[in-house]
């Protein structure tokens, strides 16, 4: 079943209902399914959560993965985790299971399509400063932009649009060229190659969520902590934010 | 040739050329970094953890100079603006 045509960049061009200047294109109602998974989900599983060690499959399956992500968090962090949490683990799992359920046959991607991941860079843009300044305070948090030197200050700035920008373009360009790729060989060589190569897609999906949450946790680490590591090691110089 | 085939030959060939050049470097670069990060881990396989994730956060960058190329080579073969902008013209 093809929904996203082969001469398609995204999702976002295929229309499936249009209604004046309402405009529901493949992309929303994938990300809406996506997060209405997610939410039921999570209500049915945590409605019988039980403290004992009889607990059910799902309950497991959900500490095992929220338990995982929060000491991957910890391990960046340094100062706990628990701050960080909600916003890294519900970008990890919504990109997770956006990407991962691409072997339903008729599912397409939504973060195959450049407005959703633009919409998931824009939002690790805005958490930086938000995390930042809440940890440091205005000032401290501003003087990071200014911290070897003033002339940094146009490469710092320069650095936090870049790396937005690379953030957004890598989830894209990995989902969007897997799923071109796999198109391709549908019509060189149909029955098996393809088969294989959604079985990688699962390997890079996986891979592309880690990737994602572990750099805006980096970003927001590095924004939220450098001044405060500085000041300990009694260095000058504290860990520079890593550009791109 | 008009310049529906001129166009149409560039955007192909360029699109080849930038996937074939563009892909020489962070190929390279990661041959490197996983060459380095496999003889850290089995110097000190202790600290496997924190090296496996800068490993991958740095294989993310490197990857994403590859990814820029690929996505304006997809952009020239799918969404081309001059292409389109020609057709355009011609057909109205």
């Amino acid at each position: 079943m093809e929904i996203v045509a082969i001469n398609q960049i995204s999702p976002d061009q295929v229309i499936l209902f249009q209604w004046g200047w309402i405009v529901i294109n493949a992309t929303l109602v994938y990300t809406w399914m996506v997060m209405g998974l997610l939410v039921v989900g999570s209500i049915l599983i945590t409605r019988g959560l039980s403290p004992e060690r009889a607990m059910s499959r799902w309950q497991n399956l959900l500490e095992v993965i929220l338990s995982n992500v929060r000491s991957e968090i910890g391990e960046i962090a340094k100062d706990g985790a628990d701050n960080y949490f909600p916003f890294i683990g519900t970008l990890f799992l919504f990109i997770l299971f956006s990407n991962i359920l691409t072997f339903i046959p008729g599912y397409v991607a939504p973060t195959s399509a450049l407005t959703t991941t633009s919409a998931l860079a824009v939002m690790v843009f805005f958490a930086v400063p938000i995390f930042g300044i809440t940890k440091l305070g205005v000032i401290e948090y501003l003087k990071e932009y200014f911290r070897p030197n003033v002339i940094f200050f146009p490469f710092h700035v320069m650095g936090e649009f870049s790396r937005t920008l690379a953030l957004a373009v890598r989830l894209f360009g990995n989902l969007m060229s897997h799923e071109k790729v796999i198109a391709i060989l549908l019509a060189v060589t149909p029955l098996f190659f393809p088969i294989v190569m959604q079985a990688l897609g699962l390997l890079i999906g996986l891979i592309q969520a880690y990737i994602f949450a572990i750099l805006a946790m980096v970003y927001i680490a590095s924004a939220s902590q450098s001044h405060e590591e500085s000041e300990h090691k009694g260095k000058k110089h504290g860990q520079e934010a890593p550009e791109k | 040739m008009d310049s529906i085939s001129i166009i149409a030959m560039a955007s192909i060939i360029t699109a080849g050329l930038c996937m074939a050049i563009g892909s020489i470097g962070p190929a390279l670069g990661q041959g490197r970094a996983v060459h380095s990060a496999l003889s850290s881990i089995a110097q000190q396989p202790d600290e496997r953890n924190s090296l496996t994730r800068t490993l991958f956060v740095g294989l993310a960058m490197i990857e994403s100079i590859a990814i820029y190329c690929f996505v304006i080579s997809m952009i020239l073969v799918f969404a081309n603006p001059f292409w389109t902008y020609i057709v355009k013209k011609a057909g109205g």
